[in-house]
C-alpha cells in the first residue's frame, strides 16, 4: 500500500521537482501564484541562481532580498527569492556566531568558497537552510508565520534525494557542531506533514522512469511525496474510433472512404496524399498509446495526479495564470 | 529537405565517419536533445561501414543500454551484440561510471599506501561521487584512456563518446576546470599546509587570517572535518601533478585534428542558441566543430497538402449535409495533418534562421522517431537519417 498522502492544504513547503526541461520552474510558479489568488501570502524560492522565476513572470533579476512580485485582490501576496549559499553563510554565521565580520577575512582565504561550493553538502545545508529558515520565521513575539507557504523550485530528480537529505549529506564531513545541528533541524521540517515533493513529468519514457526512481529515492529517505504533474500534455487529435480504424491492420476500405470524403471537398487527391496521412495518423495512434502506458505506470505510484495542458503560446501573457487554475482545480492547493 | 540543401550546406557525416584520420567523434548538446541516440547510432553506422568502434555512453535510457548489451556496471567496453560485422568492423560499447573512473586514476597515480587512503576519506567520496563537474572531468579522462588504449592495442580506430546531461553543452568544457581549481584550491592548500604557507608569506597578519579562517571553519563544520581535509588533500597531494598532467592531456587531444564535435540541437530557438553558442566556444578554443545535427525534426508524410487547406477542407466535411460514414475520420485525419505540418513549417523557420546567421555551420536533420529510439533497428534508422542515406 502507498503511504499516505501529505494532507496538501496543511502543507507549508511545496519543493517542486522533476527531470530537465519539463516543467519545475513552470509549474512552481504556477503553484505559487495559484496560492497568493486565494489570498496567502506565499514565498516562491531558487536555489541556483537561474533566475527562472524572474523570467517567468518577467520581472527584474530576483536575489538573496525577498522581493514581493505582485499583490493580488483578495490580499495575497506573492514574493520571490533566489537564495544565493554565500549570503546565507554570511546570516549564518552573523546569527550564530556574530562573525559576520569574519566573512571578509574568511573569503580572502577561500574558506567561502570551500564551504559554499567544494565541501560536501555544506552548499545544499545552506542553500535549504534560508528556505527552511523563510519557512518557519515567524512575526514579533505572538509568532504567526510570515509566509502561509513556501514554494521551492527545486533541483532535478536526479539529485534531488541527495539535495534534499541533507543530513546523511553532511554526515560523513560534519559529526557534530552547528552545521550538523542545523542539518538536523532541517531534516526533521523535510520529514514532517508540512512538507510536499511534487514531481513533474511528461508522459515520455525517459521523464516518467526518473519520477519512478525519484518517488522511490525519496521514499527510501523518508521525505513525502505529494502529487505527480504530468506537464505539456496534448490532447489525442483522432477520436477513439478513429485511432482503432487506422491501427487497424486492414485500411483499405477507409482508404476508400477518406478518399471520397477529400475529394467531396475538392482536395486534389494525388498519389500518396491518403496513404501519407494514414502514415501519420498511424504514428499518431502509436505515440497515443505509449502516453497512455507510461500515465498508466504514473498512475500505480498511487500519488494524486495532476495535468496540465501544452499551452501553445508557451508560458508568457496569462499562460502562468491558466496553468496555476488548473493545478487549483485539481486539488494541488 | 531539397529546398534547404541549396542555402544550407550539408553535414557529411558518412564521409566523416569513414574517413580513418578521424579517430574521435564527442557528441554534445544541451539537455535531452538525443547525444546519447546520436552517439550510439554514429557509432553503429561507423562499425558497420568498417570501423572499429568503441561508444562510450553516459546514463543512456534503460531500454538502450539493454538493447547495447549494457548491463552490467563494470566500467569496461564489451561487444554489442546483433551487429552486420561484414564490412570489417566491430562495435563496444560501454557505460562510464563516474566513481570507478575516479578510484581507478587514483590507484593508477598514488603509491598503494596512499591510495587506499584517499579512498576511505569522507572528502574524496564525496568528491568523487557528487561533485558538480565530477562526471565531466571523468568522461574526458576515461576518452584519454580509451583513445590511448586504441593507440597501444588496436582494438578500435574510432572512439565516439557521448557528454554527461547537462543544462549546458558548455559545461562539458567548463565543468573539469572547475574541479581542477578545486583540487588547486586556496584553502584546501592552506588546511593542508597552513605553518609553510604562514611562513612563505613571512607575514604574522597572514598567518592570523588563516587561523581566523580555519578556526571559524571548524566551528562551524567541527574539527574532525578539518582533519579529514588535511589528510585528503595531503594524501592527494602525492598524485596531484600526475592528475593535472592527465587532464591537460585530454584537453589537448580534443583540440587535435583527429577529433571532430558533432553539436545536436533541438530544431527549438534556445536549443539552437545554445548551440550557437557552444559553436562559439568550440572556435575559441580551437576545436575543430565538424557540424550541427538537428534531431527530432517533425515530418509530414503527405507534404503537397498545405496546412491552411487542410484545415479548410476539414471544416467543410463538418458542415456538409450529409455525412459519410468515414467523415469524422477524415477530419481528423486533416486536422492532425494540419497540425504536423505547422509545427514542420515553424521548425523549418527556425533552422532556416540559424543557418542564415551560421553559414559556416554545415547541419544534418534526423526526423522525429513516432517512438523512442530504444533498439538496433532504432539506431540503424537514426543512423542512415545522419548519414544521408
Ligand atoms: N504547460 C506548458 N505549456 C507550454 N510550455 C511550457 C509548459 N510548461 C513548461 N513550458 C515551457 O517549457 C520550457 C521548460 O520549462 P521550465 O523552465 O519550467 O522547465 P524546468 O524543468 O524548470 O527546466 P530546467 O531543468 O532547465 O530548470 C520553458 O520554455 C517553458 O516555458
Ligand atoms: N530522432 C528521434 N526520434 C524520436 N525519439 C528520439 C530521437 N532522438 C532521441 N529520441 C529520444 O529522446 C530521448 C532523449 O534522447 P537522448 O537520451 O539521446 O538525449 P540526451 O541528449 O543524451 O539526453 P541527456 O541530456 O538527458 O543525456 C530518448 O528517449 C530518445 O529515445
Ligand atoms: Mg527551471
Ligand atoms: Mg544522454
Amino acid at each position: 500500500m502507498p503511504p499516505a498522502q501529505p494532507d496538501l492544504p496543511k502543507v507549508r513547503l511545496h519543493v517542486v521537482t522533476g527531470k530537465g526541461g519539463t516543467g519545475k520552474t513552470t509549474v512552481a510558479s504556477a503553484l505559487a501564484l495559484a496560492m497568493a489568488r486565494r489570498g496567502r501570502r506565499v514565498l516562491l524560492a531558487e536555489v541556483e541562481g537561474r533566475q527562472g522565476i524572474s523570467q517567468t513572470f518577467d520581472i527584474a533579476p530576483l536575489g538573496h532580498r525577498e522581493t514581493r512580485i505582485l499583490h493580488d485582490r483578495t490580499g495575497g501576496e506573492l514574493w520571490g527569492l533566489s537564495v544565493d549559499a554565500k549570503e546565507s553563510l554570511r546570516e549564518y554565521l552573523q546569527k550564530f556566531y556574530k562573525v559576520g565580520r569574519a566573512m571578509s577575512v574568511l573569503d580572502r582565504f577561500g574558506a567561502v568558497d570551500f564551504a559554499t561550493t567544494i565541501a560536501p553538502g555544506v552548499r545544499d545545508v545552506l542553500l535549504i537552510g534560508k528556505v527552511y529558515e523563510a519557512a518557519g520565521r515567524r512575526t514579533g513575539k505572538a509568532g504567526a508565520p510570515v509566509y502561509d507557504a513556501v514554494v521551492l523550485d527545486a533541483p532535478p530528480t536526479g539529485r534531488v534525494a541527495r539535495f534534499l537529505n541533507v543530513n546523511a549529506e553532511v554526515a560523513d564531513v560534519a559529526r557534530v557542531g552547528p552545521i550538523r545541528t542545523q542539518a538536523d533541524s532541517i531534516t526533521r521540517m523535510l520529514r514532517s506533514h508540512t512538507t510536499a515533493v511534487h514531481i513533474v513529468t511528461l508522459l515520455e519514457e525517459m521523464p516518467v522512469q526518473e519520477t519512478v526512481d525519484a518517488q522511490a529515492e525519496l521514499r527510501a529517505v523518508g521525505l513525502p511525496v505529494g502529487a505527480i504533474v504530468v506537464n505539456q500534455l496534448r490532447g489525442p487529435m483522432l477520436s477513439a474510433k478513429a485511432l482503432k480504424q487506422v491501427s487497424s491492420s486492414r485500411t483499405a476500405r477507409l482508404a476508400t472512404g477518406v478518399a471520397k470524403d477529400l475529394e467531396s471537398v475538392r482536395v486534389r487527391v494525388t498519389n500518396g496524399l491518403v496513404e501519407g496521412l494514414l502514415d501519420d495518423a498511424r504514428q499518431h495512434a502509436d505515440r497515443v498509446a505509449l502516453e497512455r502506458d507510461q500515465d498508466a505506470i504514473l498512475r500505480d505510484l498511487g500519488r494524486l495526479m495532476v495535468r496540465l495542458p501544452l499551452l501553445p503560446e508557451g508560458t508568457d501573457a496569462g499562460g502562468i495564470t491558466v496553468l496555476a487554475e488548473a493545478l487549483a482545480d485539481q486539488g494541488m492547493l | 529537405m531539397a529546398s534547404r540543401a541549396s542555402t544550407v550546406p550539408t553535414l557529411d557525416l558518412a564521409t566523416l565517419a569513414t574517413d580513418p584520420a578521424t579517430r574521435i567523434v564527442v557528441c554534445c548538446g544541451s539537455g535531452g536533445v538525443g547525444k546519447t541516440t546520436t552517439a550510439a547510432a554514429l557509432g553503429l553506422w561507423a562499425a558497420e561501414h568498417g570501423r572499429k568502434v568503441v561508444v562510450l555512453t553516459i546514463d543512456p535510457a534503460r531500454r538502450l543500454a539493454q538493447s547495447l548489451g549494457l548491463t552490467e556496471l563494470d566500467n569496461t567496453p564489451r561487444p554489442v551484440a546483433g551487429i552486420d560485422t561484414s564490412a570489417g568492423g566491430s562495435l563496444d560499447a560501454m557505460m562510464l561510471d563516474m566513481k570507478r573512473t575516479f578510484d581507478e586514476v587514483v590507484e593508477h597515480h598514488a603509491p598503494r599506501d596512499k591510495a587506499a587512503q584517499i579512498l576511505a576519506n569522507p572528502f574524496y567520496q564525496a568528491v568523487s561521487s557528487s561533485f558538480a563537474g565530477t562526471q565531466e572531468y571523468m568522461a574526458m579522462e576515461k576518452l584519454g584512456q580509451l583513445r590511448a588504449q586504441a593507440e597501444r592495442d588496436g582494438r578500435w580506430d574510432l572512439v565516439v563518446v557521448d557528454t554527461p546531461p547537462s543544462r549546458s553543452a558548455l559545461d562539458f568544457l567548463d565543468a573539469p576546470k572547475r574541479l581542477g581549481s578545486f583540487l588547486d584550491g586556496r584553502f584546501i592548500r592552506l588546511l593542508a599546509a597552513p605553518a609553510r604557507a604562514g611562513s612563505r608569506a613571512g607575514l604574522k597578519v597572514f598567518s592570523v587570517g588563516v587561523n581566523v579562517a580555519t578556526s571559524t571553519m571548524s566551528k562551524l563544520l567541527g574539527g574532525e572535518m578539518l582533519r579529514d581535509v588535511q589528510t585528503f588533500v595531503a594524501a592527494l597531494d602525492t598524485m596531484f601533478g600526475g592528475f593535472r598532467e592527465r587532464a591537460d592531456q585530454t584537453y589537448a587531444l580534443l583540440k587535435d585534428p583527429e577529433t571532430a564535435f558533432v553539436v545536436v540541437a533541438a530544431p527549438e530557438r534556445d536549443a539552437l542558441r545554445e548551440a550557437s553558442f557552444f559553436a562559439g566556444r568550440l572556435e575559441e578554443e580551437g576545436m575543430p566543430l565538424a557540424g550541427l545535427v538537428v534531431n527530432r525534426v517533425q515530418r509530414v508524410a503527405a507534404p503537397s497538402l498545405s496546412a491552411s487547406r487542410a484545415l479548410a477542407a476539414a471544416e467543410q466535411l463538418g458542415d456538409a449535409e450529409e455525412k459519410s460514414t468515414t467523415a469524422s475520420t477524415t477530419q481528423g485525419l486533416l486536422r492532425l495533418h494540419a497540425a504536423l505540418a505547422e509545427t514542420a513549417a515553424r521548425q523549418e523557420a527556425v533552422a532556416r534562421r540559424f543557418a542564415a546567421g551560421h553559414p559556416g555551420i554545415p547541419s544534418v536533420e534526423v526526423p522525429a522517431a513516432a517512438q523512442d529510439i530504444h533498439d538496433l533497428e532504432g539506431l540503424r534508422a537514426v543512423g542512415s537519417a545522419l548519414t544521408g542515406g
